[in-house]
């Protein structure tokens, strides 16, 4: 049947939840339809298929829908068992990779969100904020890869902390010039620094990013519009 | 050694939760009481240097923080009496619940933190949210993992040690017999489980707890 095997992704290229699923996928080589959600107009199928949130990421798999990136991703791993395992083995390895990948997901994502779409003295506290941050992941890198080394580094290994950093801070060039500050600074935080430069060179992260205009030109709409909106 | 000590605070739902699933599992563990939230014990401190915060596990020496986190790894290393399906569709489909219980009972809060017009907006909102877990969560499940509690079930657990007492404080109740009747059997034949009933904070401590804190013990 048609339905038996197909994988389709819902996703829309503004989302960087919707390609923290995209990369999962293309790192497995998993075949996959992909639709791109207007998400002023979402799809009736979307909303059927994602009825509480209404959101992408959705994956659809033998005609089953799932929601929620991380949920999908995990599902991926358990699915398509060929390599690149994108959680490790070892239970304890395995949990501690989720504790981090929760880290960035909540509280980067959350405080880089803030940052980009306060201004004055309260974008001031959300990048003091978001550089604590960066400096306590710093820190855990030493205590998530072997002397502080991520494996994409020691092996071309992509996993999904790797994925998750990409989706939230492998733009940050193009994150720095939209608020004109230092995000990454290979001083401060230069195991992180390295560990993005690793994955930014990946082709396939460069080949499943957007133009950077086109991003810059999101970047500063996301922003304005949430300025306009904080200032009525 | 392959020792357990699980680092709580007994009127959390975080903690409690934790508790559950290793009283489920039949699991022996050293409780470590910890005096939350301004006497942190060094050793919390040091197993969990990101956040700070309890429910910490620590399985032979090495910790693990956050509860979402704690229960997977719990239901790996312990795998009787399972708290997640073995099928990956209906894995992601109990994850998918567990972490918007957990995002949303979080919110659950806000009803007893605020007051006046800001207080009616939130317990608008507890309606809403109770809504949604209820017919797209449970639906016509006994527990949300179906004839038998998993990880979501434990999330939900809140509401019957914490939900109930905070009601009682506010002078409103969400869940009834008429507002929500499935999730009003739930909490009854979730309550009923003996490894649950016999490890539920006492109701009037909770209440009385809640009446003199003058901290945020939520999330």
């Amino acid at each position: 049947m048609e339905e038996e095997n197909k994988v389709t992704l819902h996703g829309t290229w503004r989302s960087p939840y919707a390609k923290r699923v995209e990369l999962a996928l293309k790192l497995k080589a998993i075949p996959f339809e992909y639709v791109e959600e207007d998400l002023n107009n979402k799809s009736p199928l979307l909303l059927k298929y994602n009825p509480v949130y209404k959101k992408v990421p959705v994956l659809v798999h033998n005609g089953k829908p799932i929601a929620e990136s991380l949920c999908i991703i995990e599902y991926i791993d358990e699915t398509w068992k060929n390599s690149p395992q994108l959680l490790p083995e070892d239970r304890y390895k395995r949990a501690k990779v989720r504790f981090w990948t929760s880290f960035i997901h909540q509280q980067l994502y959350e405080t880089m969100l803030t940052a980009m779409k306060a201004a004055g003295e309260a974008q001031e506290k959300a990048i003091k904020e978001l550089w604590e941050k960066l400096q306590v992941l710093e820190e855990g890198m030493k205590d998530i890869f072997l002397n502080g080394t991520p494996s994409i580094i020691s092996n071309g290994s992509m996993g999904i902390l790797e994925i998750v950093m990409c989706s939230l801070l492998g733009p940050y060039k193009l994150q720095e010039e939209v608020l004109g500050i230092k995000i990454i600074d290979p001083e401060k935080t230069p195991l992180i620094f390295s560990w993005l430069e690793a994955i930014n060179e990946l082709p396939l992260v460069k080949e499943t990013a957007p133009p950077s205009e086109k991003t810059i030109a999101l970047l500063k709409f996301v922003r304005e519009n949430a300025l306009k909106s904080s200032s009525a | 050694m392959d020792e357990v000590k699980l680092f709580g605070f007994w009127p959390s739902p975080f903690s409690r939760r934790v508790i559950w699933a290793l009283k489920l599992k039949g699991v022996n563990y050293e409780y470590i009481e910890e005096d939350i939230p301004y006497n942190k014990s060094d050793l919390l401190l040091q197993y969990n240097p990101v956040h700070k915060k309890i429910p910490v596990l620590v399985h032979g020496g090495k910790p693990i923080a956050e509860s979402l986190v704690i229960l997977e790894y719990i239901d790996e290393v312990w795998p009787h009496n399972p708290l997640l399906p073995k099928d990956a569709y209906e894995r992601s489909v109990a994850r998918f619940w567990a972490k918007f219980i957990d995002e949303k009972t979080r919110t659950l809060w806000e009803f007893f933190q605020k007051s006046g017009e800001e207080q009616e907006k939130a317990i608008k909102n507890n309606f809403e949210i109770l809504r949604t877990i209820e017919e797209y969560g449970l639906g016509d499940k006994k527990f949300f993992g179906g004839d038998r509690i998993g990880v979501a079930d434990l999330v939900f657990g809140m509401v019957i040690h914490m939900l109930v007492p905070l009601e009682e404080v506010v002078g409103v109740k969400f869940i009834k017999a008429d507002t929500f009747p499935r999730l009003h059997a739930w909490m009854k034949n979730f309550s009923e489980q003996p490894t649950i009933k016999d490890n539920v904070p006492d109701h009037s401590k909770v209440v009385d707890f809640l009446k003199t804190i003058d901290f945020w013990i939520g999330p």
